[in-house]
């Protein structure tokens, strides 16, 4: 089965920054695929050179086995794309946007089904500014679908949305997925990444430092896990030592933190707990960590600030 | 051809739906006609060459929308368009950019013809304007003109980096050429150092060419007019083809 976008030896750059630089990576059909990564890692400018919104300087591109400098009118007509930083007018209202939008498209879905799909049907007379951050995004999503696309691109999608509306959104994508369709997203929300993506892409400096399932991802970070308590007394001393042969120890005033990869045999939050009801010292608020992306991404790609 | 209707269509409510826009291509010349009619009356003005002030105030009037519509209306909203990102959104679908500026020149077309209608309509109602020439001159007249201006919005909205400076280019080329084209005032009434800063505006080749043809001269006499507008016009699509810019 053929990829639905292949990259490879990707490269591009504005004056002497380089953008993007040697990325190679493919995305298979019905997948829901990430791109993440710090600000100015080049996930916007990969997306936009797919989309053929940028041409790249090296590298060769196929979505849905065009190349979309030479054949962006059928890429467009046959993807839907949710960009970073786009607009409507403001007195336009929500129904006339999509019934404009279908216009534009040889076989257009039926935007009426659309509307309600996306929770959208009390805002249809709505004109555009009057829409909350999370309302718009789902117009963007229904404009994004209007074309029946294969491949969806959304680019930074829950950027700025409250919970309620990033959950919302997820259930939506997870929708286009089990209609048949291929996403490709980019995030900077490593939660997003993790319960969204079949697969993600880790960006850094225009480069591709890891790709694989989330899972896999956390796995191959051998990351160690934290216990995490609160002890009424403090730490005495005694406490102290046994608690370090469990993992390295971190005090903050009564908050007690382990942090440790535990037995072979013997979990680390089980060795916590047998040491403290052992001793008789009483703890409250009790609870393990597990690495998350996010850690893979810090691991990755350092702890410094970006721009 | 369905998304060049739809566009123009919906263009067309959106022009509707801006008050700024509405005010002053439809209501604020026909205020200007009242305020025109009750300065001067219905008496024959000695400066007007014995036609009433109230005859001309028609084709100077249109020549004030042709400015608006030109300088202001499409200026700002094809500067607001790519600065807020709406042509950005629009660029990703099959759409060509030619049905979006063609959708612009339409509805923006439209709208000046509407306020010059407007014009007419109260003027014959209200004055009894008389009207000595040939309603396809004046029309033709008409069309050159709106449409050499339209350029100069495109050439501002495709040059100025940002919707402030797009707007405040406009007001600057406007408000001078409203009062010292002759659509207000005629030229003659103006100081000779005045006059001449009278010709270097697009718009008091406008006022000159629709007044004449109002009144009946024939295009003979308005060859200067018609050259420079059509100048405008070539350079306004030349320089707005090669600067547009989706973002």
């Amino acid at each position: 089965m053929n990829p639905i976008v292949q990259v490879e030896g990707l490269r591009k750059t504005y004056g002497t920054t380089v953008a993007v630089d040697e990325v190679s990576f493919e995305v298979r059909e019905g997948e829901i695929f990430g791109m993440v990564g710090p600000n100015g890692a080049g996930k916007t400018t990969t997306i936009e050179c797919l989309e053929g919104l940028r041409k790249p300087d090296q590298g060769m591109v196929r979505v849905l086995g065009v190349d979309p400098q030479r054949d962006g009118q059928t890429l467009r007509e046959r993807t839907g794309m949710q960009l970073q930083q786009s607009n409507l007018p403001d007195r336009m209202r929500v129904w006339e946007a999509l019934d404009l939008y279908a216009s534009y498209y040889p076989k257009a879905a039926d935007w009426k089904d659309l509307l309600a799909q996306l929770g959208l049907e009390e805002k249809r007379n709505a004109p555009f500014s009057k829409l909350s951050g999370g309302q718009k995004q789902r117009l963007f999503i229904a404009l994004a679908l209007l074309p029946d696309p294969q491949l969806v691109f959304l680019d930074e999608l829950t950027t700025g949305l409250d919970p309620q509306a990033r959950h919302a959104i997820w259930d939506l994508v997870r929708d286009m997925r089990a209609k048949g369709k291929t996403v490709l997203l980019t995030s900077h929300f490593m939660e997003e990444a993790e319960r969204l993506c079949d697969r993600v892409a880790i960006l850094d400096h225009g480069r591709i430092v890891a790709l694989d399932t989330p899972a896999a991802l956390i796995r191959g970070l051998e990351a160690e896990e934290r216990v995490v308590f609160n002890l009424d007394g403090g730490l005495s001393p005694v406490l102290e030592e046994a608690l370090s042969r469990a993992g390295r120890l971190e005090v903050q005033g009564e908050r007690v933190v382990v942090h440790g990869k535990g037995d072979r045999k013997v979990q680390l939050v089980t060795e916590v707990v047998n040491l403290l009801t052992g001793l008789g010292v009483p703890f409250r608020d009790l609870r393990t960590e597990q690495p998350t992306l996010e850690d893979v991404f810090l691991s990755l790609t350092g702890r410094e600030m970006r721009d | 051809m369905k998304g060049l209707l739809k566009t123009t269509w919906m263009e067309a409510k959106l022009f509707l739906r801006e008050p700024m826009s509405a005010f002053f291509t439809l209501i604020f010349p026909l205020m200007y006609l009242f305020l025109f009619g009750a300065i001067s009356g219905n008496e024959p003005t000695p400066q007007y060459g014995g036609q009433r002030m109230i005859d001309t105030a028609i084709p100077s009037l249109t020549a004030v929308i042709i400015g608006i519509t030109g300088l202001m209306s499409t200026t700002m909203t094809m500067a607001t368009y790519r600065e807020s990102g709406v042509l950005r959104r629009l660029r990703t679908t099959p759409v060509s950019p030619l049905v979006v500026l063609a959708a612009q020149v339409i509805v923006v077309f439209a709208m000046t013809c509407l306020g010059m209608l407007l014009l007419i309509a109260a003027g014959m109602l209200v004055y009894h304007v008389r009207f000595e020439g040939n309603a396809f001159s004046v029309l033709a007249g008409f069309v050159l003109s709106s449409l050499s201006f339209f350029g100069i919005g495109f050439m501002l909205a495709g040059t100025m980096p940002t919707v402030r400076t797009a707007w405040v280019a406009g007001m600057v080329l406007l408000y001078p050429m409203m009062f010292l084209s002759g659509a207000f005032f005629t030229v003659d009434l103006l100081p000779a150092a005045v006059q001449k800063v009278s010709a270097f505006m697009p718009l008091t080749y406008v006022v000159n060419l629709l007044r004449g043809l109002w009144t009946g001269q024939p295009w003979g006499d308005h060859l200067l007019d018609v050259g420079v507008l059509a100048g405008m016009l070539v350079l306004g699509i030349i320089v707005s083809v090669k600067t547009f810019r989706w973002e």
